[in-house]
């Protein structure tokens, strides 16, 4: 409603974002920040998985085999993993091993970590994906319809209901959303299986409890976004012009929920293959996640640093994915960071 | 504290009363039944003597669910002050230092939060072991980064307005810039933030815990409790949903905490203009605009023009247009306006903030919506009456012999279509015209506001247009049509004088090649005058006066009016002179806290009480 | 010697320059006023001379001493020039009572302040700016928009300032407090001595309280010269260009054929 006279852009400073890259086309400059990113992104990962054994304190050997292990088997271990060179000396041959794709020899199994990533990681893949997928396909009609309701005349009632009732799913923490699944159609209903994988009964649960948080998440944000497409201007004009509703609400509306969409969306990608952890270790699914845990749990150095690896190196390639996705639909690019 | 009995402050309160009742007094309460062993009584079902069953020891696990608050919301209070206290430090010290620096901060804070949180706090367990305090440590250091980027945006936010600025002119030194002016205006969405942080750490402190990372046997907090109860769910479902609902309860009075801090003053006024700002750019139903026929007792301010009475082209006769105030009742911001735009005429309607005039506009196109309450008398463009439902012929009529242009060209024209999509819709939609056809009449449409080379530009976004060339391709896009009216709603505000001139040049021509007739509001009664047959001049939601644009200096009577006229300085204003002044701007009669934009329409003494008709009018 | 005097200014923000080789002068007393579009750099400059924006070349002087650098004495002469923004909004902190904003302002004066003595000031500030010293107390959201921009005036003032920068200062007003806030600048400028210079787009607000123009478009000086002469008998086209496109009251507009952006 306010009407402000006069010059509406006063010449100040432009926006850090545009002044950096004054000369290059916007998309150019974010393809250079995001790759810039990246490359440090992988660097910084490459040194906390190697580092990650070095900042244990005490000796990670000794911890990981126990106070009754001989030292013998101790001293072996430590020239197994290389712990007895210099760090200098170390680095080197952990990158050189990485890039040969050998990620070295569990301390307490004896079998090859890349073996056993190798053999646990389509199923986390296929977890992660069906995961994401859902998610995605349940939030974008959710969110819309959403803010479809709340901008009808008798809209307030029914947002809270919606509003509240993603709060709510939002709020619930995935391990407790899985845990109340198994309750229910388990425990109570017998519909599915309450651990283990590959089959449709045993696997509907899983995808389920690393969904439904998401989905809501990301149906919140597509409502929100889409409140504000329809309260914005050109959404005014596109009324002003009478095109039938369908029209309005697709063509108008929709492509500019998307960059928002996408955004919030990637992110929720790369949590969702850290979900996959707390989700794996509820239902049993034999993935990287659970491999994590129990490595974790036993001390297994070798084993954490190369799951901890894979699964930066799977946000990573997320991360690269929705910013490839994003140039291509946002024409204008006006991404930014954060 | 008017916030603290809104409901969520209400229960936000009792529910932190609880937790730290139990908190406090849990352990003692319940701490002997919690580690009692009974081995008659183990894997007891719940019921009525163990609220949610035993566990493997005979333990009473209600018992320990609540003996376990203390522990729980200690480890969540350290997590959380971690984070927030280290979110606040770097956030903080990235602010102050030089430029170089502090994007780097940045760039690495951001990079960290493109990795999933739980990994991160995983890479920390490994550091520090699967213990409660490593867990802890673990916890809190892993929401530094997404606290900094916070803290980082609120206070860069607030180091960038004016009264910043000024402080650093008056020369002030950055600490008493942080300390004076950036704290108290971010301490408040801190601590809401804070207290949604202590939401998120409970619970990611429950799924370490139940991942078994966290809290170690013997000791136990919420979090393990489930991991141990999770085992037994076909035989005791409680034992893992009993605390489960625990902890879904503590994060949602942390949420409703945050929710109960958040401070909007003036709520309820600003929940107006919210509403008012809603309604002037409406969703996307075409809904009738609801009306509860008010039709009281219009004066019929006199709707034509001086000296004529022909058939009006677009009328509307005691219009009025009324939005919740948020307690319940109703605030009347257009009260009671007649006003009819006949075929061919250039109508100006000219007010100050506030005045109405672009809620008449909006209403005279028929584009208002829910929250706004529209009720007429009349309210018609030529034969269609705009308080009926349309019918797809007559939407298809207003579609293509209605323009509107908007004031703001940044963002009346969809950024994510092209030109030509946005120019093509009205003649392949309502006029059936093929897509080459549609796109020579966009062509021509361009041409016509004089955009050069319009076929190539078809295919640009806004964005590659500049702010005078959008205005042009609005105005062009009413041209695809066959307009018979054309509204313009400020639409040159935004641009420089220059450009505003080039603008309603085009306008002006688009009028005389079309013969259709406009209506232009704005709030510079120059521009008006000297580009409108006939302006109307509002205030306050009421027509003032109704005058020929040409005489507008001689014949203003009303006071409000020739005030306008005086105290605008104007190329032949004597400059040795004091301005004519209106009438100050006296105190507000309500002083809006809170900074809502309101000027306070100064000018003669009006009835000003009936702003508020608290809905029993309407 | 002039009040402020601008030398061969050049402002860059990174690589963009948005003013290039700007030299004015603001003689004592009198009022000067720089018109431009948005984007030709006029708020620019009106930073540089507080030290908001980086001067990349040529010097700012204030009564002969360069405010440019970080050296002390450039920071004792940027105090010296005080400036009143656009927006009276947001030019005030929503959290601190007016009277303190207005406190604040006295920093600039470089002096040291008993307590007793800066409440005086302050309210013979506001009584200076025609706000009821009184509402010290207030918190900015409890007065209109041409109470702050008046009580911003007097943050401006608390600095004793020599020169005085008016940054669109009635932009985001209504015409009809627009008149009070332009009556009050010229008012202060008498009984102070003040040297202003007033930026604005808006030609006829600038012809009205100004003594001298200047002209800029594209962050250069295009014209200047004293205001009627200016006015009367403009010898660049473009300032030509911005007399005709002024909207006069009830005067019809004409529109030449050639409309080309």
């Amino acid at each position: 409603m306010t009407t402000l006279p006069g010059s509406p852009r006063p010449a100040g400073p432009a926006p850090a974002a545009a002044r950096t890259a004054s000369r290059l086309s916007p998309r150019a400059s974010f393809a250079i920040r995001r790759t810039g990113r990246l490359v440090t992104s992988l660097l910084i990962v490459v040194l906390a998985s190697f580092f990650v054994v070095h900042l244990v304190p005490g000796d990670p050997v000794r911890a990981a085999l126990g106070p009754t292990a001989p030292v013998a088997l101790v001293e072996n271990t430590r020239a197994d993993l290389g712990l007895d060179k210099p760090v200098r000396e170390q680095f080197p041959d952990y990158v050189s091993g990485l890039l040969r794709g050998d990620l070295g020899t569990s301390i307490q199994t004896r079998q090859e970590v890349s073996e056993v990533i190798a053999s646990r990681f389509p199923t986390t893949l296929t977890l992660a994906s069906l995961g994401f997928a859902v998610a995605l396909a349940g939030a974008l009609p959710l969110g819309m319809a959403a803010a479809l309701v709340a901008r009808s005349p008798r809209g307030r009632a029914a947002t809270s209901v919606v509003s509240g009732g993603l709060g709510v799913l939002i709020a619930i923490p995935d391990f407790l959303v899985s845990v109340g699944l198994i309750a229910v159609f388990s425990v109570w209903l017998g519909l599915f299986s309450p651990a283990g994988w590959g089959d449709a009964g045993s696997s509907v649960l899983p995808v389920l409890g690393l969904a439904l948080g998401p989905m809501a998440y990301l149906a919140r944000i597509v409502q929100v976004e889409m409140i504000k497409v329809l309260d914005s201007t050109y959404m005014a004009t596109a009324r002003a012009k009478r095109l039938p509703r369908r029209l309005v609400l697709f063509r108008h509306a929709l492509p500019n929920i998307v960059t928002a969409t996408l955004t919030v969306g990637g992110l929720l990608l790369s949590g969702l293959t850290a979900g996959t952890v707390v989700i794996e270790t509820v239902f049993a699914v034999p993935g990287m996640g659970n491999t994590l845990i129990s490595a974790v749990q036993t001390k297994d150095y070798p084993m954490i640093q190369g799951v901890v690896l894979v699964f930066a190196l799977m946000v990573l390639a997320v991360n690269l994915i929705v910013d490839l996705i994003l140039i291509t639909v946002d024409p204008r690019t006006s991404i930014t960071e954060g | 504290m008017k916030k603290l009995l809104s409901p969520a402050g209400i229960a936000a309160s009792l529910g932190l009363a609880l937790l730290l009742a139990l908190a406090l007094a849990g352990p003692a309460l319940w701490g002997e039944a919690a580690t009692q062993r009974a081995v008659a009584d183990r894997w007891a079902p719940a019921g009525s003597e163990f609220h949610f069953g035993t566990d493997d020891l005979g333990r009473d696990i209600f018992a320990r669910v609540m003996a376990a608050t203390r522990l729980s919301l200690l480890l969540t209070l350290g997590a959380t002050a971690i984070g927030v206290g280290g979110g606040v430090l770097v956030g903080l010290t990235a602010v102050v230092l030089p430029r170089y620096p502090r994007r780097f901060l940045v760039w690495i804070m951001d990079m960290l939060l493109a990795f999933p949180w739980l990994l991160l706090v995983l890479f920390f367990t490994v550091i520090w072991g699967a213990t409660a305090t490593g867990a802890m440590l673990a916890i809190g250091l892993s929401g530094i980064p997404n606290l900094t980027r916070l803290v980082y945006n609120l206070a860069a936010s607030v180091s960038e307005q004016d009264y910043v600025r000024a402080a650093r002119v008056a020369g002030a030194g950055p600490v008493r810039v942080l300390f004076r002016h950036i704290l108290p205006n971010i301490a408040n969405p801190l601590l809401v933030q804070a207290s949604a942080s202590a939401s998120v750490t409970l619970l990611a402190f429950a799924g370490l815990s139940f991942l078994g990372l966290g809290v170690q046997a013997p000791e136990y907090d919420w979090g393990r409790l489930i991991n141990e109860g999770v085992a037994h769910l076909y035989t005791n479902p409680m034992a893992a949903i009993g605390p489960g609902i625990v902890i879904v309860f503590a994060g949602l009075v942390f949420t409703l905490v945050a929710e109960a801090l958040t401070d909007r003053p003036g709520q309820g006024l600003r929940g107006v203009a919210a509403a008012a700002r809603a309604a002037v750019l409406p969703g996307a139903a075409p809904l009738p605009a609801r009306g509860a026929g008010a039709g009281g007792p219009g004066d019929g301010a006199d709707p034509g023009g001086p000296g004529d009475r022909g058939p009006a082209l677009a009328e509307v006769a005691d219009l009025r247009v009324a939005f919740p105030d948020g307690a319940g009742g109703l605030v009347e911001r257009v009260r009671g306006v007649s006003l009819a735009v006949r075929p061919g005429e250039v109508v100006g309607i000219v007010g100050e903030s506030g005045s109405g005039k672009s809620l008449t506009a909006m209403a005279l196109a028929g584009l208002l919506e829910a929250p706004a309450v529209v009720s007429a008398r009349v309210r018609r463009f030529d034969d269609i009456d705009l308080d009926a439902p349309l019918t797809r012929a007559l939407s298809k009529r207003l579609g293509t012999e209605l323009g509107f242009v908007f004031q703001d060209p940044l963002t009346s024209l969809n950024p994510a279509l092209t030109i030509g999509r946005q120019l093509t819709e009205v003649s392949r939609t309502h006029l059936g015209m093929s897509r080459s056809r549609a796109r020579d009449r966009a062509v021509a449409g361009l041409e016509a506001v004089g955009i050069p080379e319009p076929r190539r530009r078809l295919g640009d976004y806004p964005h590659q247009f500049s702010g005078g060339m959008r205005q042009r391709a609005m105005i062009g896009m009413a041209l695809t049509g066959h307009p018979r009216l054309i509204i313009a709603d400020e639409p040159t505000t935004a641009l420089d004088v220059t450009v505003q001139k080039q603008v309603l040049a085009v306008l002006r021509r688009a009028q005389r090649s079309t013969d259709a007739a406009i209506v232009l509001i704005s709030h510079d009664i120059a521009l008006v005058s000297g580009f409108c047959d006939r302006v109307v001049v509002m205030k306050d939601g009421e027509v003032v006066e109704d005058l020929d644009a040409q005489h507008i200096r001689e014949q203003a009577r009303h006071p409000y009016t020739r005030g306008l006229i005086a105290c605008l300085p104007d190329m032949r204003s004597d400059r040795t002179r004091p301005l004519p002044v209106v009438e100050d701007g006296v105190p507000a009669a309500d002083p809006l806290p809170g900074g809502e934009p309101r000027r306070p329409a100064p000018g003669v003494p009006t009835a000003d009480a009936g702003t508020r008709s608290g809905g029993s009018a309407l | 010697m002039a009040a402020l005097e601008i030398e061969n200014l050049g402002i860059r923000y990174g690589t963009r320059s948005v003013v290039a080789g700007v030299s004015l002068a603001v003689a004592p007393g009198t009022t000067v006023g720089l018109v431009g579009e948005s984007g030709s750099g006029k708020s620019s400059i009106a930073n540089a001379a507080v030290g908001l924006a980086p001067v990349a070349s040529g010097d700012i002087r204030v009564g002969g001493a360069s405010t440019v650098g970080r050296r002390a004495a450039a920071r004792a002469a940027r105090r010296r020039v005080q400036l009143i923004f656009q927006d009276p909004f947001s030019a005030l902190d929503p959290r601190m009572p007016v009277g303190e904003s207005v406190a604040e302002g006295t920093l600039a004066t470089g002096r040291r302040w008993g307590r007793e003595e800066r409440r005086r000031r302050v309210r013979e500030l506001l009584e200076q700016v025609h706000v009821d010293p009184d509402r010290a107390g207030a918190l900015p959201g409890a007065f209109s928009g041409g109470q702050r921009q008046r009580i911003t005036i007097a943050r401006a003032l608390a600095g004793e300032p020599e020169v005085l920068i008016a940054d669109e200062v009635t932009s985001a007003l209504d015409v009809s407090v627009q008149s009070t806030v332009l009556n009050l600048l010229r008012e202060l400028q008498r009984t102070l001595g003040l040297s202003i210079l007033f930026i604005s787009h808006n030609l006829a607000v600038v012809r009205y309280i100004s003594d001298e123009i200047y002209v800029m478009r594209g962050g250069g000086i295009v014209e200047s010269g004293p205001t009627e002469a200016l006015l009367d008998a403009p010898a660049d086209p473009y300032t030509a260009e911005l007399l005709g496109a002024v909207p006069v009251l009830g005067e019809r507009m004409t529109f030449e054929e050639a409309a080309t952006p």
